[in-house]
């Protein structure tokens, strides 16, 4: 039984022993030395690991009692995170190699954090989802903090851990209600429970308290204040991670508790999460208007975007789950672009955040500003670029959900959210006489921005099968 | 073949207008050009081995919805093949003479490229053209109407540095809407009625419309007349009939050789084509055809009026042809499609090369187009000054009277006035003639004015004046065969006796069963011999001795024109009586003496006539002061209406909103944010307390909690 039980979770046991092993080996070698080797291998493993869940494996099997689900949407959330995870952590290797920032314990503790989103998709019980959840937010509060000489980046990691363990408060409060008055952790037994209009309110407080801790973790307002700081003040490197590994992680959690455990009472939580959905994409538009940093502007776009994704989970249908993950893997792949370009912005060897230092960047650089150009065209939305018909998927999925209020709330913010991408095409391509850029020659994050934007033009002719595969993934989840 | 010859024109313009930044300038004009005059020959080709049989050839199939399906297809028949020599013989030969015109063009700097647009327009033109009279279906011959008139606009527009040029093109875009209008009604009214959108099976259907009632606005109308009379609502616009004239004067705004191909030959005839080609509809519309004959009738005085007074050689023209095209629809509008096409088909000839002419010397004075600058220009430019001759003989209609032997101009336009005579129509009869007398003063007022006389205005530009390239005159001499041959040589084609206009067209005919069906004009009687070799047809007389009279037996849609079994003008013209038939011969005659006198002898009385009868002589001047009457009708208040929705509807409403939104809103809520995010802890997780107290607090009031 066991043995039938560990070869389900075979991945996360390979992760998380070579994480260990690796740690180990380089505390009695050659410490920071190796960080370079540990970041290729820990990519090289994590893409490996994607690629084999993604191209094995069918059905739906359980594992330790069905505190463990590996079923197509699980699968689905780990190739996402383990491939995104694998991509920033590429990108950021010369950033801090070159910053002397790079220590060993980086790509572990990205490797361990990965181990915790892998076990939050595939939770099936509330304890199992708790232990993914900190084992992920252990990882990502040290890595937060990596700069232990800047105050900024200790700042950023504090806050994080404080706010991180007030919302944790909140979660286990909410999920030892829901015990209490389900009597069961497991979603199986929980959902037989919180039928719809039987639920409880002692298992409604659990389910909001519940939503509110996940709430945070994806960064909906108004859970949200953290992360503005946080972007702001973690190395660029882990702002990259932040905004796309967990992010998906915790949409596949937050999809996973929605309707594994509280699927017979959609309409109990499809209104707290639309009303969150609405709140973040107006905050995420109108906020980042006023940001000059383009790290805290890219923490309110995401504010924004996570407010879309989630106006997909608000549908409360198979249909709302599908747009989700699309516009999940969507975002991700933006981001990892936009990223890329930010990474490569420093003038005189220092990073360069501001995006007043963008002004007239495309005659400097005219293929790098292309790309960039139509990310932030795809960021805000407009056709025929991917972004464009991720909003189509769940805005349509909003509308046939019945929450056409919501639909037309999300173009009105799309609209005023355009605002800020535009100006920093507006600054590459009209501004004033601008400042010179270093020029940078990394290879790596030039491929990854070209191909971000190569994606957001080509992607359009089939999706590449993601949507089809979000499809299935959500016909698994959606039953 | 027909593809080829379909097809040619459209490469040509894609070559030329993309191309020629990659094979040059000459080598893009030259390979249009090329392609148009192979164009030109295979329809010759087409056009005389004709045999009258309707032939259709499906290209592709084109529209596939719900009860709306149809090809692509070529409808060959006799009108066909008739409009396809006129448009490519006067394209290809416009082609040839803007290689002279429109060299060194001083409206453009040196070394602006604007020749390959010029010729890459005027090849679309004839492919869109040739797409109109080609095709077998409503549909695809508005597709043709829209695409000419596209060309139109951007010929006109050429000179898109000229105010007046592009206020010219727009319009003759906008004036066309209105007639458009019509016409897309009268598809839509056709295919609501017969469900389809084919011309045989519309034209089979015509009987049945004529017995159907069909609401519309206010009323209750007969199908076939309403229909028939919005379809020429929008064949007024194209062919600039009254009411919907104004924009042909202004049209003259584009470069000469346009005037000539568009807004003389061709285009501007495509409502004549219209008329004849939907004749099956036409003759169960009687008064629809009515209305035709009298709009036709006052088209054709009142454009020969202003005629009378305008300096501006090619506006002279402009309306001479609006005069013209009245001719036309007159024929049409009594029944006589057939004289209708005859005038179409001369007047391409001697119009375009009147145009061309006038472009010559134009050319020839440097861009001056005033008459009262001209003068004594015989000697200076002898080639253009016969052609202009030529031009003008034709279309004054010089001839033998009572004979088959004379211009082109002489045959058709004398059909069409017997035609109204015959048709019963003594408005239209009476305008026509006085239009001929019209037409003929005007026409030797711009000769005598151009050619004779003292060198009038800038002595320099007189000094200068040349004659103009070979590519220009060649272009002239070929259109002088057409002006004097023309109407000869197919008079018995277009206005014969019904077997040989029968056989012409593919029309069946049968011989009359009695002497008493043939209802002959007892008029005629007096002996007239209309005609040495085959006036027997058409007396009384004769015709006992002739074994054999022919009337058209087609049903509706079989052959290319469709004459009613009721419809005698084709023998009824033939039988007019002699005056009718000399009427406007001497029409002209007194035209050409007033002519003479007003301008050779006596050139100080038109002025002095001028201020004696100022009022009539400022009415003619102002074109009757129709642009004025619109301008206050319809334009003025369209200009306030969209002044009054931009103004206040769309800046003040919607974009005050907007502005407001975005410049007030937004940025006030941007500063709150702004300000919540103090940057210390407690105030974050003060607002996390906050979020999960309200969304409880909702939860517990609001939501489904028990």
């Amino acid at each position: 039984m066991i043995q039938a039980d560990l070869s389900v979770i075979l991945p996360e046991i390979i992760l998380a022993v070579y994480a260990m092993a690796a740690l180990l080996l380089a505390v009695y070698t050659g410490k920071d030395k190796l960080a370079a080797v540990l970041v290729w291998s820990t990519a090289g493993l994590m893409a490996a690991l994607g690629i084999w869940i993604g191209t094995n494996g069918g059905g739906t099997q359980e594992a330790f009692g069905g505190m463990f689900i590996d079923d197509g949407f699980a699968r689905f959330a780990k190739v996402a995170i383990l491939l995104s995870a694998a991509a920033v952590l590429l990108m950021g290797l010369e950033y801090m190699a070159r910053r002397n920032m790079l220590r060993f314990e980086f790509p572990l503790l990205v490797a361990l954090s990965a181990v915790g989103m892998m076990m939050m998709v595939s939770a099936g019980d509330l304890m199992a989802l708790y232990m993914g959840l900190e084992l992920q937010s252990l990882a990502l509060y040290v890595i937060a903090s990596m700069r232990r000489d800047s105050v900024k980046s200790t700042e950023a990691g504090l806050k994080y851990f404080v706010l991180g363990a007030l919302s944790s408060g909140l979660l286990l409060y909410g999920a030892s209600l829901v015990y209490g008055f389900a009597g069961t952790t497991k979603f199986a037994g929980i959902i037989q429970v919180a039928q719809h209009g039987e639920v409880s309110i002692g298992l409604l407080f659990g389910l909001v308290f519940l939503i509110s801790g996940l709430a945070f973790k994806v960064s909906a307002v108004p859970f949200h204040m953290w992360t503005p700081d946080v972007y702001q003040g973690a190395p660029t490197p882990v702002t990259a991670f932040f905004a796309s590994a967990p992010k998906m992680a915790a949409m596949g959690l937050f999809a996973r508790v929605m309707h594994d455990a509280f699927g017979n009472a959609i309409g109990d939580w499809s209104q707290v999460v639309a009303v969150l959905s609405l709140l973040s994409m107006f905050v995420g538009a109108v906020a980042a208007i006023g940001q000059r940093d383009i790290k805290r502007l890219m923490a309110y776009s995401s504010i924004a975007h996570m407010g879309y994704a989630l106006m997909g989970l608000a549908s409360g249908t198979q249909m709302g789950v599908e747009a989700m993950l699309v516009y999940m893997a969507i975002y991700v792949s933006m981001n990892i672009g936009t990223f890329a370009f930010i990474l490569m912005l420093q003038k005189d060897g220092q990073p360069i955040t501001s995006i007043d230092a963008l002004h007239q960047y495309s005659r400097r650089e005219p293929g790098k500003a292309l790309a960039m150009l139509v990310l932030l065209f795809s960021l805000a939305g407009v056709p025929p670029m991917l972004g464009f018909f991720g909003k189509l998927y769940v805005l349509r999925a909003a509308y046939e959900a019945g929450l056409a209020w919501l639909a037309i709330a999300g173009v009105v913010a799309s609209v005023i959210g355009a605002f800020y991408y535009l100006r920093i095409v507006y600054y590459m391509y009209f501004g004033d006489e601008g400042e010179d850029l270093d020029r940078s020659n990394s290879p790596i994050l030039w491929v990854f921005l070209m191909g971000s934007a190569a994606v957001m033009v080509f992607g359009i002719i089939n999706m590449f099968g993601v949507d089809s595969a979000a499809a299935a993934a959500a016909a698994a989840l959606v039953r | 073949m027909e593809q080829i010859l379909l097809f040619a024109p459209l490469a040509g313009a894609v070559i030329c207008g993309f191309g020629h930044r990659f094979i040059g300038e000459k080598a893009a004009t030259v390979t249009a050009t090329g392609l148009l005059f192979l164009s030109a020959l295979l329809s010759w080709i087409t056009f005389l081995g004709f045999d009258g049989t309707t032939e259709t050839i499906t290209i592709f199939r084109w529209i596939e919805s719900g009860a709306l399906s149809t090809d692509w297809a070529i409808r060959l028949d006799r009108l066909t093949a008739i409009m396809l020599i006129v448009i490519t013989t006067v394209s290809s030969l416009v082609h040839l003479y803007s290689f002279g015109y429109m060299d060194h063009d001083p409206q453009w700097k040196d070394g602006e490229s604007y020749k390959p647009r010029f010729f890459a327009y005027l090849s679309f033109f004839t492919f869109a053209m040739l797409m109109l009279v080609t095709s077998d279906n409503l549909v695809q011959m508005f597709f043709g109407w829209e695409g000419v008139g596209v060309a139109s606009y951007l010929l006109i527009g050429f000179y898109y540095r000229k105010p007046s040029a592009n206020a010219a093109a727009m319009k003759a875009f906008i004036v066309n809407r209105v007639g458009d209008f019509g016409f897309a009604l009268g598809i839509f009214g056709l295919f609501f009625l017969t469900d389809s959108i084919n011309l045989s099976e519309i034209f089979e259907a015509a009987p049945v419309l004529a017995e159907t009632q069909l609401t519309f606005l206010w009323g209750e109308w007969n199908a076939a007349n309403l229909l028939a009379v919005l379809l020429f609502i929008g064949a007024m616009g194209k062919s600039a009939q009254l009411i919907l004239h104004t924009w042909l004067p202004d049209a003259m705004e584009g470069p000469t050789p346009v005037s000539a191909l568009i807004h003389a030959a061709t285009m501007v005839t495509a409502g004549v084509f219209l008329v004849c080609r939907m004749s099956p509809l036409i003759e169960f519309a009687p008064e629809a055809a009515a209305f035709i004959t009298v709009l036709g009738a006052c088209t054709a005085f009142f454009a020969a009026t202003v005629g009378l007074v305008q300096t501006d050689i090619k506006r002279v023209i402009a309306y001479s042809t609006c005069s013209q095209l009245g001719y036309m629809f007159v024929a049409a509008g009594v029944g006589m499609y057939s004289a209708a096409m005859f005038h179409l088909f001369t007047h391409a000839f001697f119009k375009a090369m009147l145009f061309l002419g006038a472009g010559s010397v134009i050319h020839a004075m440097h861009h001056e187009q005033d008459m009262m600058n001209y003068g004594g220009l015989r000697k200076k430019i002898p080639y253009t000054f016969w052609a202009m001759m030529i031009g003008t003989l034709a279309i004054t209609g010089v001839g033998i009277p009572l004979t088959h032997i004379g211009f082109a101009g002489f045959l058709s336009k004398d059909a069409i006035i017997e035609s109204a005579f015959a048709g019963g129509s003594m408005f239209g009869f009476w305008a026509l003639v006085i239009a001929a007398f019209m037409t003929s003063f005007y026409s030797w007022r711009l000769m005598f004015l151009t050619f004779y006389g003292k060198p009038r205005g800038d002595k320099h530009t007189h000094d200068h004046a040349h004659e103009s390239p070979m590519v220009m005159l060649i272009p002239l001499g070929v259109l002088a065969l057409g002006a004097v041959f023309s109407g000869m040589l197919w008079y018995n084609s277009f206005f014969g006796h019904a077997d040989k206009v029968g056989k012409f067209y593919g029309i069946p005919v049968a011989e009359a069963a009695t002497k008493g069906e043939v209802t002959l004009g007892t008029d005629s009687h007096g002996g007239l011999l209309h005609d040495a070799e085959e006036g027997d047809g058409e007396d009384h007389g004769a015709a006992k001795e002739a074994e054999h009279h022919y009337v058209f037996a087609g049903k509706p849609g079989e052959g290319a024109l469709y004459f009613a079994p009721d419809n005698h003008v084709l023998d009824d013209a033939h039988a007019a009586p002699k005056w009718v038939k000399v009427s406007p011969f001497i029409a002209m005659l007194l035209g050409l003496a007033l002519s003479f006198w007003f301008y050779i002898v006596n050139p100080s009385l038109p002025k002095r006539l001028a201020a004696a009868h100022q009022p009539l002589y400022l009415f003619l001047k102002n074109k009757w002061y129709f642009d004025e009457l619109y301008d206050a009708i319809f334009v003025k208040p369209a200009l306030a209406i969209g002044r009054f929705f931009w103004k206040r509807g769309d800046g003040n409403t919607i974009d005050g909103f907007l502005n407001g939104v975005a410049m007030g809103i937004v940025p006030f809520f941007t500063k709150l944010a702004g300000r919540a995010q103090s940057g210390f802890i407690f105030t974050y997780a003060f607002w996390m307390v906050l979020g999960i107290a309200a969304l409880v607090t909702w939860m517990t009031i609001g939501g489904g909690a028990h």
